[in-house]
């Protein structure tokens, strides 16, 4: 039995699903699936959106059914992910395994919610911090805010639920969801658990790419001090 | 060969048909809110089908043209005048030189698209002209247009002489079909449609909606008694589209517009028919509507023919231009 879904997305987009599980070896298989269909796009393709455990195809519907003669684009798309699903298999080896280290700044002017997760997980500041770079994290999904990681798994002592009332955070700011773990590329209110500051820039409208970070890259952070942020601050302006 | 704003509008932007396969680095879309009056006001004038144009919301700016043009105006009707006359909507015009485009009243719809011949002098984006606001980028320096601003237009392709202030062509685009019955709004069942329990499935179906003020570019709030749910899942966010109907934790729905995010974790109880994305585009704040739901079938039925009419229009167009040796 295979064990995916597929559903319409509206009349111009579909999603196929693995699940709502957060599972390295399913978001492999995601991304097999994207390599394959970038490299045999359905007619009138217009973006795959890459998440946990699914991926979104949206495509142009007059520009499939010019091409394609298919009695609905619904159909022929829903064809061509299972055949991506079958033989994306085989392109899940070349996932380019780019890893990022990225310098955080935890020191407490940056760092509003260490305490919280801190009392939360029954842990002194540095145990949090080390724990936090400790890991190395899998990029499953951008989304929210253009550069906006969402990474897993951090350590279940860590893993602070959402605050209840999102509040403005600071462009570059790391936080913690559950067992998420993600980077605010931008100023933006948010209700993730702030641990801390890196002075790296996620999104650069000016540069291309204007994001470096991709779905199924990897991250790791290592702690600066507050001396080293500002110098890496001055180095990027 | 520019138009100049002598007066900010409340929200006018520059928008194409919208910046597409960047998801990857969480960019979202944009582009225009009504894609069909954006089309019709291109092809009117003779351009492709994804030109940039002036989208507008009311109060909108007064514009200066510094140069002879071809234009026309669609979608809502704000009641556009050309140096103090009343001009036509879903019609090319040529406007002579120093001439000033006002719109004096909102009488129906809530966007308005002008469209050059030759398009806007923006430089692409990611491959869009597309204004992203949130993120300052894309469109005209990334933002909304304001007082003294100056649209360069792209190219100066030759139109027909303008004779007074005003000539306008003899041919227009029929739109009443597509905006006929503003309040009938179709959309196809969402993932998470069976959440909800059959009472407030019944109230999707039956009960009328009105827009909330408080929408925007980004999303269009529905005002309606709360809505129940049999079930109470956290979903891992996943893609969304224009026209995704979410159900927000406080029961209430959101249809996801232009400038949505790329990735959601609400259930999704539908999605807009992309041929009635128009029509949702134009209700104002406090109009109201009712939902009926379709297979995917009939929407990618009413989506092509749309579509095909449209090229057909196209054609059309491009036909009358060229017996004006344009």
């Amino acid at each position: 039995m295979e064990d995916f879904t597929i559903y319409p997305l509206g009349d111009q987009a579909l999603t196929f699903s693995l699940g709502n599980s957060i599972r390295q070896r399913d978001h492999e298989r995601i991304q097999g699936m994207k390599r394959w269909l970038e490299q045999h796009p359905p007619p009138g393709l217009t973006d795959i959106v890459v998440a946990y455990s699914s991926l979104t195809v949206v495509y142009d519907l007059y520009q499939l059914r010019q091409a394609t003669h298919s009695s609905t684009a619904f159909e022929f798309v829903s064809a061509a992910l299972r055949e991506a699903f079958h033989r994306g298999t085989d392109h899940t080896a070349d996932v380019s395994q780019k890893r990022w280290e990225v310098p955080v700044c935890y020191d407490q002017a940056f760092a509003p919610d260490l305490d919280h997760v801190a009392r939360l997980g029954n842990l002194s500041t540095a145990e949090v911090i080390t724990l936090h770079t400790a890991r190395v994290y899998r990029i499953f999904m951008i989304g929210f805010l253009p550069g906006f990681p969402y990474m897993a798994e951090v350590d279940a002592s860590i893993a602070a639920p959402r605050r209840d009332q999102p509040r403005q955070v600071e462009a570059g700011s790391v936080g913690i969801a559950g067992i998420q773990t993600g980077i605010y590329p931008v100023s933006s209110p948010g209700g993730w658990q702030i641990i801390g500051r890196t002075p790296l820039k996620m999104f650069d409208r000016g540069s291309d790419p204007p994001v470096h970070l991709e779905p199924g890259h990897e991250v790791r952070f290592y702690a600066v001090t507050r001396k080293e942020f500002e110098d890496l601050s001055r180095q990027r302006a | 060969m520019s138009i100049q704003l002598i007066r900010s509008g409340i929200l006018d932007t520059i928008q194409d048909q919208g910046r597409h396969g960047y998801s990857k680095w969480g960019i979202n879309p944009s582009g225009t809110m009504d894609r069909y009056a954006a089309q019709a006001a291109n092809i009117l004038v003779g351009n492709a089908l994804d030109e940039a144009v002036m989208e507008m919301h009311f109060p909108s700016g007064e514009l200066l043209f510094t140069s002879d043009a071809l234009v026309s105006i669609t979608g809502a009707d704000f009641t556009p005048l050309i140096n103090s006359k009343a001009v036509p909507l879903w019609k090319p015009m040529v406007v002579k030189k120093h001439s000033v485009l006002t719109f004096q009243r909102r009488q129906w719809g809530y966007r308005c698209y002008l469209s050059v011949r030759g398009g806007f002098g923006i430089t692409p984006w990611l491959g869009s002209r597309s204004t992203n606001m949130r993120i300052s980028a894309g469109g005209f320096q990334g933002r909304a247009l304001k007082k003294d601003d100056q649209l360069n237009f792209r190219r100066q392709l030759p139109g027909p002489e303008a004779h007074d202030d005003l000539r306008i062509l003899p041919w227009r685009v029929n739109a009443q079909p597509v905006y006929h019955d503003m309040g009938s709004i179709c959309f196809v069942e969402g993932r998470e449609w069976s959440w909800l329990t059959s009472a407030s499935q019944q109230q999707v179906l039956s009960d009328p909606f009105s827009i909330a003020p408080s929408s925007d570019r980004m999303g269009c709030y529905l005002q309606h008694e709360p809505l129940a749910v049999q079930r109470t899942e956290q979903l891992l966010s996943s893609g969304v589209s224009m026209g995704t109907i979410q159900l927000l934790p406080a029961g209430k729905l959101v249809v996801l517009m232009a400038d949505h995010q790329t990735t959601g974790g609400y259930p999704r109880i539908g999605h807009i028919i992309s041929a009635h994305l128009p029509k949702l585009s134009q209700l104002a704040p406090h109009e109201s509507l009712r939902l009926r739901m379709i297979s995917v079938a009939d929407a990618e039925k009413m989506l092509f023919s749309l579509q095909q009419e449209l090229r057909a229009l196209q054609r059309a167009c491009l036909d009358k231009l060229s017996d004006y040796d344009l």
